[in-house]
């Protein structure tokens, strides 16, 4: 970066690089851990709070009278027909795991890269991947028909004697889905309990310090579990990588393994988590943009993880932009005529204002990512960030609902309407996870101390006379 | 587990990092074995300060692994070759290429649940009693933003008022002496 354009008493940028800093100068071990355990400690929750998780609760209500619905009535009250078997809820299903993706790979990715910017959005982007599971796991099961026959999908020693399917990408999903889910609570949680132990110190009341104390198994910091939980982190990261990578590549299996045109291809893995990826640093900005602004955090999430952030939506947005002209090259030089068709139904077929919706949202307007003035913005990042993931909802829609509805014989294509029950389904897991998020929030202290207090200059040990660089450098 | 009286350790408190690696060095350099050292963050230079370079939570994670891909593997081939064999379109029962997917995942969720439950294990968690948390500023400070070196009173070379007097000697904050 040119330094020739560095503001001098801009106190975010570093004076010697130029660089924006990570966290802004001034904080001290006891600042950092004062700033983030107030948030949760404090005995007056702010009226925002109260009025966020009333609407949230609110709309994730519309979910529970959905599902209720849906119990009551069966798949039927849904738009899915034949021949799309497949409708919102697998859209939805994609859609929400794909958000998840982001909070693994700013965990555990960035960290084996050693990204110290991501310290600080590591711990809310990996709660909003445990909820984005939540929502999508929910999906498949009650897309199922007979919801309380789900356990059937796990191999278990049963008297009907038969036993799952190895074959089938479905029960894949299962075992690529569930390992997702359980490998990231468990990352989540030690990478927590550090802080729980903070807070058990600091918690005034009697019960939080017992609620803390419980859940921070007795940490209180000894070097030598500290050597032992930086190697199981390192683990953790390590493993949780290719699984990320997995669970998508798994899911577009459901897709590509099939022999419908438009879903049977080997680009469909890569593509799936650029994808998922993109989505996801899209969610987090949503959720970070607004929060820094309500909790005063931006010291911490500075403009600097905005800016990284919008980088990453540009490259992996790119990505699945070369993932969609493949798919179109790839009708043409197959020379088969189903495959050329599909992409010709796909962009003037019915539905093909769906396409275009998808091609403006994913393609085209996430050009201005180029532009620094709009990666440096919060709230012009806020909105790419809510066009980003209209227009990966749309993907999945595009990739489900127009393949399906038009495969070989005219004779047994067919159309697709979304009924309110769909809708009402899908904007109440937005609900949910709000709700969930809201919780987080107040509960749990949302930027891990222990690893922005690594970034501050006290942290290190250092000789005697040198003098205290400034933090964030 | 039967109640102990009597002293756990001493105590000494410092402010900086670098003051507690200094008095951590000289401690394990003057023949202390009982001791650690306790921060708000992983500080590597105090770990090997007191002589502790490695762990074992890596080689608990391999056979953790090891033992997922193992069991679903295995438990895969039984039930498609023999427990419950179907011709799913003609592909042969041991379909090794579609079993490696599960496997697969199953290697990542027994690797790393074996990482995460074998660190808590191993490091004697959870515990939620122990003796330095009856000590005043430990909690003040230890997850917040001070610095602590424990000789423990197990060591052979421990005796109260010379450890005290060695531990004076590394200008701490404060000592103090910890009960059980």
């Amino acid at each position: 970066m040119a330094t020739k354009d560095v503001k001098i008493n801009d106190p975010m940028r570093d004076p010697v690089t130029g660089e924006n800093r990570v966290i802004a100068p001034g904080h001290t071990l006891r600042s950092v851990t004062e700033k983030i355990s107030r948030i949760v400690l404090t005995s007056h929750t702010p009226l925002g709070w109260f009025g966020g998780i009333m609407v949230a609760s609110g709309v994730a209500t519309l979910l529970a009278i959905c599902v209720t619905w849906l119990f009551l009535r069966g798949v039927g009250i849904w738009g899915i027909t034949q021949p799309v078997a497949w409708g919102f809820a697998i859209i939805n299903f994609v859609w929400w795991i794909g958000i998840g993706h982001a909070g693994t790979l700013i965990s555990a990715i960035l960290l084996l890269f050693k990204q110290t910017w991501r310290n600080s959005i590591n711990r809310f982007a990996e709660a909003m991947t445990l909820f984005a599971v939540v929502c999508a796991g929910m999906f498949p099961l009650i897309h199922v028909g007979r919801p309380w026959l789900g356990y059937w999908l796990f191999p278990y020693p049963n008297t009907m004697n038969v036993w799952p399917q190895f074959r089938s990408p479905l029960l894949w999903d299962v075992f690529a889905v569930s390992t997702y889910a359980t490998i990231s609570v468990v990352f989540w949680y030690i990478g927590l309990v550090p802080d729980f132990g903070t807070m058990r110190d600091r918690a005034k009341s009697k019960v939080g310090q017992y609620i803390y104390g419980m859940v921070s198994l007795g940490w209180r910091g000894s070097v030598r579990h500290w050597v032992r939980y930086e190697t199981a982190s390192l683990l953790l990261a390590g493993l949780a990588t290719p699984l990320v990578l997995s669970v998508h590549t798994v899911i577009s299996f459901d897709f590509a393994v099939a022999l419908l045109p438009g879903w049977h291809t080997t680009i469909f893995p890569p593509y799936f988590v650029a994808g998922a990826i993109y989505s996801g640093f899209a969610m987090v900005i949503t959720l970070a943009v607004p929060i820094r602004k309500f909790y005063h955090l931006e010291d911490m999430i500075t403009i600097r993880h905005i800016e990284n952030m919008g980088k990453v939506m540009l490259t992996t947005g790119l990505i699945v932009a070369y993932g969609y002209s493949m798919e179109v090259f790839m009708a043409w030089y197959s020379a088969s005529h189903w495959e050329y068709f599909m992409m010709w139904n796909r962009m003037f077929g019915p539905m093909g204002w769906s396409y275009w919706v998808l091609i403006t949202c994913n393609i085209a307007l996430p050009q201005l990512l180029w532009l620094r003035a709009w990666r440096r913005s919060p709230s012009l990042m806020f909105l790419m960030s809510l066009i980003v993931n209209t227009g990966m909802w749309f993907e999945r829609f595009v990739i489900v609902v127009t393949s399906l509805t038009r495969d070989y014989l005219p004779s047994s294509w067919g159309t697709y309407k979304a009924t309110r029950w769909d809708y009402g389904t899908f904007v109440g897991t937005l609900g949910l996870f709000t709700v969930l998020f809201f919780l987080f929030i107040r509960f749990v202290p949302m930027i891990p101390m222990q690893e922005i207090k690594v970034l501050l200059p006290q942290s290190k040990v250092r000789e005697e006379a040198e003098p205290l660089p400034e933090a964030g450098d | 587990m039967p109640v102990r009286e009597g002293t756990y350790g001493l105590l000494a408190e410092f402010d900086t990092p670098g003051e507690l690696v200094r008095a951590a060095k000289a401690a394990y350099g003057s023949g202390w074995r009982r001791l650690d050292c306790y921060t708000p963050y992983p500080l590597e230079e105090a770990a090997e300060a007191i002589g502790f370079h490695r762990d074992e939570v890596s080689l608990v994670c391999l056979l953790g692994g090891l033992l997922g891909l193992a069991a679903m593997y295995g438990l895969e081939t039984w039930i498609s070759v023999w427990g419950y064999p179907l011709n799913i379109g003609g592909r042969p029962y041991y379909s090794w290429v579609a079993f490696m997917i599960p496997a697969y995942e199953w290697t990542i969720l027994y690797a790393g649940l074996s990482a995460a439950f074998g660190m808590l294990a191993m490091c004697g968690l959870p515990s939620l009693y122990h003796p330095l948390f009856n000590a005043p500023n430990f909690r003040n400070g230890a997850t917040n933003d001070k610095f602590f070196l424990c000789l423990e009173a197990d060591d052979p070379k421990f005796v109260l008022d010379e450890a005290r007097k060695f531990l004076e000697d590394q200008s701490p904050v404060s000592v103090v002496e910890v009960e059980y």
